[in-house]
């Protein structure tokens, strides 16, 4: 079982650059991510959400800065089966069952052979997937694409699951299921750094970072966020930190 | 690199492709239809002995070439690499696999295909048999392994194939299958000479005529074993963690 370590964050990402193409996504970044909470990354689509996940699960070429993750430096080889990382796409084989797919990636995490019915058990229950066990991939719904996707990182147990646009498409039933889900992986001490550009979300995290154009806005409770922008609701905290008033586009 | 995640890998590679019968049907039927097309053409002509075996050793290089290169080319775009690399798997599991899994659909290929030209079309060949199912698995690494790499510089699955053209039809012009290595020009000759498929060409076309000279055959599979190994390594080089 994963342990929340203490009072060491589970992500720091300091001074973070990214350059992709000719765009700078981010720029001198800093950001802290507390152990064992459910933080929540909100922004518009192309803020540089995806870019930062990426950065953090150490896929993303940087141009400078330093980014910690559970005490090591992010993509380190010792972080390769203690993070999970669920892209907005969902990278599962289609041309493969449900079970095939998290047997597949069970195996790479060297996931023990005797240990292996049980865990694939297990996760498919996580995310309610036992029905389809034996289904390809390409037969489902996206929705339940994108939990085969989920089921492949929460294999092994991470300490920390960074999952970019986890509850897209979905209907609103399943949504607040796989919330409740991400609560009760926190409950257990996983750290979960989820992002979102439904600022509704935002109510069902610890901790809210609040993204736009490469730059953080906040880094705050939800309720912490709301008194002081003095607002009703994180739409318009938003909208007051980019200084547009209570007016304006929704995001 | 593990045994279990290399073989893992092939596995899963392997299961794609069961799932898919129709690939399978096409990797086993379409080699048979073109030697027996060949046979037709030159009925009642020696051409069918001369050019039979090196075309043998030419159908499962191109075929693996096309698979391997949609393959990995799949696995990239649909994001798949990407998670595996943030997973404990390593470069060489991945194309140790991938290299296991079509090496053993190349060795089905060749035996079907050599047993289906020996035993049906009456291809008369000097060497043995084995060899020849050797010469053609090898001939299909050397696919899958040049598939590997050029997939790493394929941005879609039109570009992909299109390199099918641009690096496999150079190397059957100058094999010597359409005017022998040594009559061709001086600039060609050279150039044939440091293409793969030149000495698997060559390898076929010793067993053809020659039932002794197993040394010369060995020689040349040894130097299209080289160029898969460097395939692989320059395909596991292009294989990065990290990307813009």
């Amino acid at each position: 079982m994963p342990v929340a370590s203490g009072a060491t964050p589970a992500i720091d990402v300091a001074g973070l650059t990214v350059v992709r193409g000719r765009t700078t996504v981010l720029e001198d970044f800093n950001v802290c991510v507390p152990a064992g909470k459910v933080v929540g990354l909100l922004g518009p689509s192309g803020c540089g959400k995806s870019t930062l996940l990426r950065a953090i699960v150490g896929v993303q070429q940087v141009k400078s800065g330093r980014v910690t993750v559970l005490g090591e430096p992010a993509g380190h080889r010792r972080l390769r089966s203690r993070v999970g990382y669920v892209t907005q796409a969902p990278s599962v084989y289609a041309d493969l069952s449900v079970r095939e797919n998290l047997a597949y990636f069970a195996a790479v995490l060297g996931i023990p052979r005797v240990a292996m019915k049980l865990e694939l058990e297990r996760i498919l229950g996580l995310v309610d997937l036992e029905r389809h066990a034996r289904s390809r991939v390409d037969a489902l719904s996206g929705g339940e694409r994108s939990r085969v996707s989920l089921a492949a990182a929460l294999l092994g147990r991470p300490e920390l699951l960074v999952l970019d646009e986890p509850t897209v498409g979905l209907d609103p039933l399943l949504r607040t299921e796989l919330w409740g889900l991400f609560r009760q992986l926190a409950a257990r001490g996983t750290t979960l750094l989820i992002s979102s550009h439904v600022m509704d979300e935002a109510r069902r995290c610890d901790r809210l970072l609040l993204m736009r154009d490469g730059a953080l806005l906040a880094d705050d409770t939800l309720d912490g966020l709301l008194s002081s922008t003095q607002t009703p609701d994180v739409e318009s905290a938003f909208l007051r930190l980019v200084g547009q008033g209570a007016a304006g586009p929704a995001v | 690199m593990t045994f279990r995640r290399t073989f893992a890998t092939s596995g899963r590679v392997l299961r794609q492709i069961r799932h898919d019968p129709r690939t399978i049907a096409l990797l086993l039927v379409v080699p048979c239809v073109l030697m027996g097309l060949l046979a037709w053409i030159y009925d009642g002509t020696p051409t069918f002995n001369k050019i039979g075996a090196p075309l043998l050793g030419v159908f499962p290089f191109v075929v693996m070439f096309l698979v391997t290169s949609v393959a990995t080319l799949r696995e990239r775009t649909t994001g798949t690499l990407e998670r595996l690399l943030t997973m404990p798997l390593g470069k060489g599991d991945l194309i140790g696999g991938y290299a296991l899994a079509f090496g053993l659909l190349a060795a089905l290929q060749a035996v079907v295909a050599t047993g289906f030209s020996i035993g049906l079309l009456g291809l008369d060949v000097a060497g043995a048999t084995s060899l020849l199912v050797l010469v053609a698995i090898v001939d299909a690494l050397l696919g899958t392994a040049l598939g590997l790499f050029v997939s790493a510089f394929a941005r879609t699955e039109f570009q992909a194939v299109q390199f099918m053209p641009a690096i496999v039809l150079p190397q059957f012009l100058l094999s010597g299958l359409l005017v022998p290595r040594d009559q061709l020009p001086a600039g060609l000759s050279a150039l044939s000479g440091v293409l793969p498929l030149s000495y698997a060409v060559d390898a076929m076309r010793t067993l053809t005529v020659d039932a002794a000279v197993t040394s010369e055959v060995l020689v040349d599979v040894a130097i299209v074993v080289g160029f898969v190994v460097a395939a692989l390594a320059l395909g596991a080089a292009t294989l990065r963690r990290r990307t813009p």
